[in-house]
């Protein structure tokens, strides 16, 4: 099949080797389970159990806070002991809602609906399924599944992300290994469900054995509209517009959806995770997670419960905890730092990368930036980093929105290439969340100004009104002076119309 | 400046450094560096020794003035590249004075009081060379014979003496030791009315393409400045469209006129048509930085450097040239920046 290709990009070593050598087993069950109320993008789930309630394995315990949200699912049977704040994995150390499980060790289900033949569902149903199975995308950005797949236009072709880019990871190499049926099955579910006129598998040409089970597996299940993409390993090709480009040639607009050019991209591991939900009646509780980097003793990939404490994984793979530096949850190009290792591994962890002292440097000298242009050279998205730097530097954050800074998906590139080792993509963070508060705050005042100037024009209006009362019942008071009175009023009231800055913001 | 806090990506290209890119370029420029000390004298060593101490000390002085740390700007190259091209630039046996000024300038005025590395607009030792052609003409004119040239060669001890004193040994003038550049020979000649051959014919300077001497140093540059582009630490496209504009315009005149107007291979290859091309042109600070935008960088230059040594009032443009550029690079980025990713048309 023809390929297409994107700008710029790098060729990262990819450190996968030793993750994939053993077969993927289950990891011990942990003593107890931490389940985020917010694992997804949108609303945060709800509780629906109370401290002291006993939960079986797939009972919900959350329910969705609205439509574009997602509930979550107790992974193992157990108590509920604690409903509060506890860190979350995020770049800040952020605290957030949490409903905590001690497990009594049975993992006992609860009873599991059986659904054998999706073609007896209706698109509708299916959703409905995913929506209930708590499934969001699995390849990080963590949207809730069921809502792609609501795509309310005809969808030409469905691809399904198996490129995984980024180094170390390999939990969806493995997945395609040992779970190629399942994620056909999938694929094909989700096909059922947009309607889509053919799919593609994408996989990058780093992945021989996975792409072999996953072409065998098509051929035992014997679909005719779906294909195998072997795409070039160059980082981001597993971005989603990247691979859509690298796929259909087709260049997803800025700040557009990939359905806009009529396409619809879900990851492999939410297609495994889709024919548990709607052919075993199973809601999303655990995932395929790769842990690796050179200060663990066993890299490997393990099935593990959502909710699972990451010092327990890190802990049986054998981690040498006194020379840790850095606990990444992802990949080393857009993973999050974990300021504390008692978080628990959430939906969209597909990877824990545990890295020895000295494998980075922390703190780099930074040099001032030379114009090189490395940067613009591998920015997948065209843009010019080092303007961008230079304007959110300076704080013009108007120049930074005419270099459609909001553009940038933070892939790293350009950082990976600085010779002047400027934390590029730092900046952007920086200029972007600024952006976005300046927003926010400019939002607040125009309400406030707006309630500020209806006040005033309320009261304007009272005083006019009684002037108007008073000068006609005073008797002797001529027309004359009762419209001067008026006007005077009115003139008062039309000064404190829009331009007048707010005095209370 | 905040420091590099713990957020993605984790992990950097160990290929990239700033101080590696310099360092390089250093290193490309060197086998030039030794033939041009060889065929023009000990001169160019001492001179060389001379700009990088003064070039160094400056920045030293400035990075202290300035109240920045002082190690990883000393240590990134960037001071020592810069004298390497001024005395590139330089007569062989320049007057120590000359030399310190023009190295001073550079780092000093071009370099720091722009706000040092990165935010100087102006390429520093162009600046600092154009500083000395427009206060000392004369000193820079003259040029000391290559080696096959002239019947006297100076040793060590008489040139440091000579760089530093003035004073040449009782027998030399300082007339039988130096003579015009082949450019400055060529436009001079052709101002009182001679024809090209005439002229190559007539003056012992001008060897097969170009000046003699000045070949060899040019192959070692064009060879240093393939090595780079092969390496990556610059991008052909200014090399490329600054010789390419420079060999057609000369091209252009050479056919319409062979008698007056030299060859493009000479235009090439005298002169520091191959040194800017590589060199000084491609220095990332002061130039284009889309990769179209560099392609219109490298063909000003080229046309400008050709106009220059034509009808301006200086034998060599490269230069000025360059400075020409600089002041235009803001304005061909505005215009050529890429179109963005999932944008329909560019929104320059
Ligand atoms: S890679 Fe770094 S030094 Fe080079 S232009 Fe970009 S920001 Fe500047
Ligand atoms: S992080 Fe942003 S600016 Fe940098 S390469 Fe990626 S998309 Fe381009």
């Amino acid at each position: 099949m023809k390929r297409w290709s994107f700008h710029g990009g790098v060729e990262l070593p990819g450190h996968k080797q030793k993750s994939t050598t053993r077969p993927v087993e289950s990891a011990p069950l942990p003593k107890q389970l931490i389940l985020p109320l917010s694992q997804h993008l949108g609303a945060p789930a709800e509780p629906v159990v109370n401290v002291g309630d006993k939960v079986q394995k797939g009972e919900m315990i959350a329910k969705p806070g609205g439509f574009v949200s997602a509930p979550v699912h107790a992974s193992s049977s157990g108590i509920v002991t604690a409903i509060e704040e506890l860190p979350v994995p995020h770049p800040s150390g952020l605290y957030a809602p949490c409903i905590t499980i001690k497990t009594d060790g049975k993992d006992t289900w609860l009873n599991r609906e059986q659904q054998t033949d999706y073609r007896q569902l209706e698109p509708a149903l299916i959703r409905e399924r995913i929506r209930e199975a708590g499934i969001v995308g699995l390849g990080g950005a963590g949207f809730p599944a069921f809502i792609k797949l609501n795509p309310g236009k005809t969808v030409k072709t469905l691809i399904l992300n198996g490129a995984e880019c980024e180094p170390y990871i390999t939990s969806d190499d493995m997945l395609m290994r040992e779970r190629a049926d399942e994620i056909v099955q999938g694929l094909l579910i989700m096909q059922r469900a947009v309607q889509a006129l053919h799919c593609i598998i994408a996989i990058e040409d780093n992945k021989p054995q996975a792409a072999q089970a996953m072409q065998a597996a098509l051929q035992q299940i014997g679909t005719v509209d779906t294909g195998i993409v072997i795409v070039p390993a160059r980082y981001p090709a597993g971005g989603e517009k990247q691979l859509i480009k690298v796929v259909t040639g087709q260049e997803v607009p800025s700040g557009g959806l990939p359905i806009q050019v009529g396409v619809v991209c879900q990851n492999i591991a939410t297609a495994a995770a889709i024919y548990r939900a709607v052919y075993r009646g199973e809601p999303l509780l655990s995932r395929y997670v790769t842990i690796t980097g050179s200060a663990v003793a066993e890299p490997r990939n393990l099935e593990v419960l959502i909710g699972t404490p990451v010092r327990d994984l890190l802990d049986s793979c054998g981690t040498d905890f006194t020379h840790l530096q850095e606990v990444i949850m992802g990949g080393p190009m857009m993973g999050i730092a974990l300021a504390d290792h008692e978080v628990p591994l959430v939906k969209t962890g597909n990877c824990l990368l545990a890295l020895k002292q000295g494998e980075i440097e922390l703190h780099p000298t930074v040099v001032p930036c030379i114009r090189c242009g490395n940067c613009a050279d591998v920015c997948p998205v065209n843009l010019l980093p080092q303007q961008l730097y230079w304007h959110a530097r300076s704080r013009d954050f108007d120049k930074t929105q005419e270099y459609d800074l909001f553009d940038c998906i933070e892939c790293g590139c350009c950082a990976y290439v600085c010779p002047s080792n400027i934390p590029l993509v730092h900046y952007y963070r920086f200029a972007k969340s600024e952006i976005r508060s300046q927003q926010e705050q400019k939002r607040k005042a125009d309400i406030a100004r707006e309630r500020h100037e209806k006040r005033e024009q309320r009261l304007a209006r009272e005083k006019a009104e009684r002037a108007a009362r008073h000068a006609r019942k005073k008797p002797g008071t001529d027309d004359e002076t009762k419209k001067a009175a008026i006007q005077a009023a009115l003139e008062r009231a039309r000064a404190s119309k829009p331009g007048t800055p707010p005095d209370d913001v | 400046m905040f420091k590099k806090t713990i957020s993605s990506p984790h992990i950097h290209s160990p290929s990239y450094s700033t101080q590696g890119m310099m360092f390089r370029v250093i290193l490309a420029l060197l086998p030039a560096v030794a033939v041009y000390a060889w065929l023009f004298g000990w001169g160019v060593i001492i001179n060389l020794l001379l700009a990088v101490g003064v070039a160094l000390s400056c920045e030293a002085a400035m990075l202290t003035v300035r109240d920045r740390p002082l190690l990883p700007t000393i240590t990134d190259g960037s001071a020592i590249l810069t004298a390497l091209l001024l005395v590139f630039a330089l007569p062989p046996l320049a007057p120590w004075w000359l030399t310190t000024i023009g190295v001073a300038f550079a780092i000093i005025v071009a370099k720091h009081l722009y706000g040092g590395l990165g935010f100087n607009p102006f390429n520093p030792a162009m600046i600092g060379y154009v500083v000395l052609l427009v206060s000392f003409p004369r000193e820079l004119t003259l040029w000391s014979l290559p080696a096959q040239l002239s019947e006297h060669t100076l040793d060590f001890g008489s040139t440091l003496n000579y760089i530093f004193s003035g004073t040449l040994p009782a027998h030399l003038g300082i007339d039988a030791l130096t003579s015009a550049t082949p450019l400055d020979m060529m436009k001079t000649q052709l101002g009182l009315g001679h024809t090209t051959s005439g002229i190559i014919a007539a003056h012992p300077v001008f060897g097969f393409m170009g000046g003699k001497g000045w070949i060899w140093i040019n192959l070692l540059l064009l060879a240093g400045g393939l090595w780079l582009i092969y390496r990556r630490i610059i991008n052909w496209h200014i090399p490329a469209t600054l010789l390419g504009s420079l060999f057609a315009i000369s091209l252009l005149f050479f056919l319409l006129d062979p008698q007056h107007a030299p060859s493009p291979l000479f235009h090439l290859f005298s002169g520091a048509a191959i040194l800017g091309a590589f060199f000084i042109a491609t220095d990332p600070v002061t130039a284009a930085t889309s990769n179209i935008g560099r392609l219109w960088y490298g063909a000003g230059i080229g046309i400008l450097i050709y106009v220059i040594r034509s009808w301006g009032g200086f034998p060599d443009g490269v230069a000025f040239a360059v400075l020409l550029m600089n002041m235009a690079a803001p304005t061909i980025d505005y215009y050529t920046k890429p179109r963005v990713f999932g944008h329909g048309d560019r929104d320059a």
